[in-house]
């Protein structure tokens, strides 16, 4: 049962979930979903350039990613556009833009089910060096940054007054989604990268009281959802990308539920005990 | 100790102008350590873009807003939306911006009175609660400049007397300076030192009572506020010596004014710093 591909694909994916969980939970937090959506469906368009210049895709695909998202900083700052209408702009005409770029390379016979919604048999251990090298360096910048991209999350302006710098940090972060981004596309497929960042955040938040644990019960969620998602996708031969996406959405459904509402109790009696 | 008399902000013929229109123009004052300054003015006027101006959260489009170099800044904005979704204990919000002890936050909302909410999530407190909460939190790490954008908004009758207290009792522990945006002029006048009073420029400023005798001021809030602040209408007969000893009416000179001595009289460009250690016995 554990073939050599799978047990590649859990270790990929159990990596990108980790990253993933606490770059959700500001997702959420910043009402920024639709953004992070904007930024995986021009990932579509770094793969096509990927192999229209023949280089890495993983590093065409963030190049992609960060340029969208300064693009979108720019346009927000002068626009005359809301934001949603602009995100919705750069999202489908990226998308758009990757589909024909792909088609327009008549050559070239990709599958590109596997781009949109993941492809398992594809990970190779240099992907997931490349998960664990990406992620590890995602989680320490943003283990510098957390303190003030948090504040600034709550309050710009009070960031801003008592000495931190918004801009900066904003920019960081955007840079550390277009990396994720990047990572975990051949594990769900651009369509659905952002369902990987927010249902386990989602999740997380009825059983948190704090930003950092809520972070941490995500990176739990997440790696839940991938290991039970693989499974599925093995089992029921579905593609691992949707198969993620489902589990993670099992299991945000149980967390609604009764079930979990007397877990919560309980462990806030528990605490309240402690006091 | 940072020098007294140097202005912790100091903002010269500062003006914002956004889409054409210009919010304020022509702002001109600052706040030196151990000073209150309250803007007051009507809706709009500007109050909060100058607090902004004076925080480096807005850069002046004309005019310079200087800030003294290293001073610590505390700041309570007049609103804030905590989204749901963020899981945010009192404890946690204090130390949002800074690292504090445990000794430090309890000490914060001890004084605030709010010791028994340190556990509990901001998003479920009351309008009063959470103004607390962001004072305790702006006062826990003992800034040099504090900015209050009406503090005491949601606050009910007895807890606002009570934090005002709290305010001037923190602006003679900490020695800072501050900065302090109301709506409510009387409760205010009593421990402020200088009040600006804006309407998209500085129409008047000055001490509380030469504010409130100005045509300025009762062209702007009409002849009904005057009587409202005949209260704290008061004669100046004795003056604050920069060395701390006082100048009584007949010429006299003590270590520091009494009680019954009546008001203070303040200068009103404060070139001289205010030393006085009994200045609230007079004003309650």
């Amino acid at each position: 049962m554990f073939d050599d591909f799978f047990t590649r694909a859990i270790i990929a994916g159990v990596g990108v979930a980790i990253v993933a969980a606490p770059l959700g939970c500001l997702v959420i937090w910043r009402r920024l979903a639709y953004f992070g959506d904007t930024l995986s469906h021009a990932a579509l368009l770094g793969v096509a350039l990927a192999f229209l210049l023949q280089v890495n895709i993983t590093l065409a695909v963030f190049v992609v990613c960060a340029l969208v998202a300064l693009a979108l900083v720019g346009l927000q700052r002068h626009a005359t556009l809301s934001s949603d209408s602009l995100l919705g702009l750069l999202a489908h005409s990226s998308l758009a833009l990757g589909l024909v770029v792909l088609a327009s390379m008549t050559w070239l016979r990709i599958d590109l089910m596997g781009f949109l919604f993941g492809d398992i048999l594809s990970v190779s251990i240099v992907d997931i060096g490349i998960i664990y090298l990406g992620g590890a360096a995602v989680l320490v910048v943003l283990a510098v940054i957390w303190k003030p991209l948090f504040a600034a999350t709550v309050n710009r302006e009070l960031a801003e007054a008592e000495g931190q710098n918004p801009d900066r940090t904003n920019l960081i972060f955007m840079l550390l989604m277009a990396v994720v981004i990047a990572i975990s596309m051949k594990i769900v497929g651009v369509l659905l990268i952002t369902a990987l960042l927010i249902i386990p955040a989602a999740t997380a938040r009825r059983f948190s009281t704090g930003p950092e644990q809520m972070a941490v019960i995500a990176a739990i969620v997440g790696v839940a959802a991938v290991v039970s998602g693989l499974f599925g996708s093995l089992k029921w031969d579905t593609p691992s990308g949707p198969s993620i996406v489902v589990a993670a959405l099992a299991l945000f459904l149980v967390s609604l539920s009764p079930v979990a509402g007397i877990i919560i109790n309980l462990s806030k009696r528990s605490l309240g005990e402690k006091l | 100790m940072p020098d007294a008399r140097e202005p912790l902000i100091c903002l010269k013929n500062a003006g914002l102008e956004k889409a054409g229109r210009w919010l304020v123009r022509g702002i001109e004052f600052s706040v030196r350590p151990r000073e209150i300054v309250t803007l007051i003015g009507p809706n709009g006027s500007g109050k909060s873009t100058t607090a902004k101006l004076a925080l480096g959260i807005h850069r002046p489009s004309e005019g310079e807003a200087q800030r003294k170099n290293g001073i610590k800044i505390g700041y309570v904005p007049q609103k804030i939306a905590i989204d749901w979704t963020l899981p945010l204990s009192v404890e946690r919000f204090m130390q949002l911006t800074q690292s504090l002890s445990p000794a430090q936050i309890s000490a914060a909302l001890e004084a605030t009175g709010i010791a028994h909410l340190a556990k509990a999530e901001v998003r479920n407190l009351s309008g009063g609660e959470f103004q607390r909460a962001m004072l305790a939190r702006a006062m826990a790490a003992k800034p040099d400049f504090l900015v209050l954008d009406e503090p005491v908004q949601g606050v009910d009758f007895a807890g606002e007397i009570a934090l005002y207290e709290l305010i001037g009792k923190i602006r003679d522990e900490l020695e800072c300076g501050i900065l302090l945006i109301s709506h409510d002029l009387h409760v205010v006048m009593a421990a402020t030192d200088q009040v600006i009073c804006l309407n998209g420029h500085v129409c008047c400023k000055g001490t509380p009572d030469a504010v409130v005798e100005s045509a300025e001021y009762r062209r702007l809030f009409g002849d009904r506020a005057a009587p409202a602040l005949a209260i704290y209408q008061h004669q100046h007969d004795h003056t604050h010596l920069p060395d701390g000893t006082v100048r009584h009416a007949d010429g006299s000179v003590t270590d520091h004014c009494h009680p019954d001595d009546g008001h203070h009289h303040h200068e009103i460009d404060h070139s001289e710093p205010v030393t006085n250690a009994n200045r609230k016995n007079d004003h309650v």
